[in-house]
């Protein structure tokens, strides 16, 4: 399972870094940041929380 | 003689903290309605949750720009000019890319890591409050002492704004969202709210502080007019003040409604983070998000809506859709809803959510510890609630311990 963002997008809302600091992180304006593309097994389910609930709708599971 | 209130239109009708269940048979039947908003106008409803979050996902279908011509009834006639100037900096009156622009300014200032430094001075606050409430000693109004000062404190801080000048801005935040004023009132008050702010864009773009004003001027100075500054500044301190508080007040007031998970809250340190949540989806205090205007025909649960139409999303109602969660009436503070439409979606979500969770995940268990036998000093039955304001809340929760 792979993430991917679109940063251009990306609003700063933090909601993925809230579901999940070990997945996600912000850069000094705000903007996803993601800490491992390659999802682990025991974070699939928080990263799938994270694309479904994304404000801006720019997080993407493939 | 007392003269009984209008009921405000169907989407602010609440008793005690729930939706009226009109709403929930919008949701249940068509979906969309066309109702009759604050101002008399014709609006569409969107109630159910998937529906609200694709329509606040689509900001080209659905603008929160207004179209050429388009006024508010009752509004005096304004020049381009004025209404420009009227209209600068206001985020939620923008569309992509301008909105985009805007914001992009603003989000280092309200990134997790960000809010998370600031903390020991929220925490400093709400003791400071406390240790007041408690000398003043039992009974006190809740919402007066503990609910509006502690965010209106925290944002003037960090917006650069004398809090000396509370009296006056408080009085005009809390009016300008008042629906049953007449919209001639209410736009007067919004001009005195930007010729407050001026004065303090002009005092910053002298001796800029550390503070958001005082880094938009020294980092964004050049790209900014001074009525963009007045606009985004005075939309911070107006949502600053009206969100927190109000979630504040009547979270309280749910709680105490809740014993058993009053006592989780202030007692089990890992609770408040879903708790926050979970209240914030059951109470939904913003009422509605930011009308917005159809750009072309479009369709929401199969109900055609014409170009040229204001609609409005139902936030409590898409946060109470059994589409989306079980159980959507009854408050469970463990399950910390996720996916909720309190913060608003797309690209408009709430600037400041980081900072009003941060506000709520301190305050809610420093008061239940300091005062383990917090009580409701008056009738439930007497509790006033704010039914007419965009944000719904309390006006005054009287309390003892």
């Amino acid at each position: 399972m792979k993430l991917t963002a679109d940063h251009e997008d990306c609003i700063a809302s933090g909601n993925c870094v809230m579901i999940s600091d070990a997945l996600f992180d912000q850069d000094d304006d705000g903007i996803v940041v993601l800490l491992a593309e390659d999802v682990p097994e025991d974070k699939e389910d928080l990263a799938r929380e994270a694309v479904k609930t994304c404000p801006a709708s720019v997080l993407h599971l493939t | 003689m007392t003269q009984a209130l209008p009921l405000p239109p169907v989407h602010m009708r609440r008793n005690a903290f729930d939706p009226t269940p009109e709403l929930g048979e919008i949701r249940q039947n068509e979906g969309v309605r066309s109702v009759v908003n604050a101002f008399g106008m014709q609006v569409y409803l969107v109630t159910r949750h998937d529906d609200v979050k694709a329509m606040l996902s689509d900001h080209e279908r659905f603008s929160n720009t207004r179209p050429p011509g388009f006024v508010m009834p009752g509004a005096p006639e304004m020049s381009d000019e004025e209404l420009a100037s009227a209209r600068a900096g206001n985020l939620l009156g923008l569309d992509p890319p301008e909105h985009q622009r805007l914001r992009r300014m603003l989000t280092p200032e309200f990134t997790i890591r960000r809010i998370k430094r600031l903390e020991p001075r929220i925490t400093e606050i709400v003791t400071e409050h406390l240790d007041a409430m408690e000398s003043a000693g039992a009974p006190v109004d809740l919402v007066e002492s503990f609910a509006l000062p502690i965010p209106s404190l925290v944002i003037c801080e960090l917006l650069g704004v004398p809090y000396g000048d509370r009296a006056d801005f408080q009085e005009r935040s809390g009016r300008q969202l008042d629906l049953s004023l007449p919209i001639p009132e209410r736009l007067e008050l919004q001009r005195a709210s930007r010729q407050y702010m001026h004065s303090l864009v002009a005092h910053a773009r002298i001796t800029p502080g550390e503070d958001i004003l005082g880094m938009l001027i020294r980092e964004h100075g050049d790209e900014l007019t001074d009525d963009e500054l007045v606009g985004i500044a005075g939309l911070l301190l107006l949502a600053g003040h009206e969100t927190t508080s109000n979630m504040l007040g009547l979270g309280t007031l749910a709680l105490l409604r809740n014993p058993d998970q009053l006592a989780t809250v202030r007692d089990d340190p890992d609770a408040v983070g879903p708790a926050v949540e979970e209240l914030l989806r059951w109470l939904s205090i913003v009422q509605t998000s930011i009308p917005r205007i159809t750009t072309t025909d479009v369709e929401v649960a199969g109900v055609p809506i014409p170009a040229g139409q204001l609609v409005f999303a139902s936030l409590p109602s898409g946060n109470r859709d059994p589409g989306f969660i079980d159980s959507p009436d009854v408050l469970d503070i463990g399950r910390g809803a996720p996916g909720h439409l309190a913060f608003g979606h797309g690209v408009h979500h709430c600037l400041g959510a980081p900072l009003a969770r941060m506000e709520m995940r301190i305050a809610w268990p420093a008061l239940l510890r300091r005062f383990p036998t917090l009580a409701l000093a008056e009738d439930f039955e007497d509790v006033q609630f704010r039914s007419f304001h965009f944000i719904y809340g309390l006006r005054s929760l009287m309390v003892k311990w």
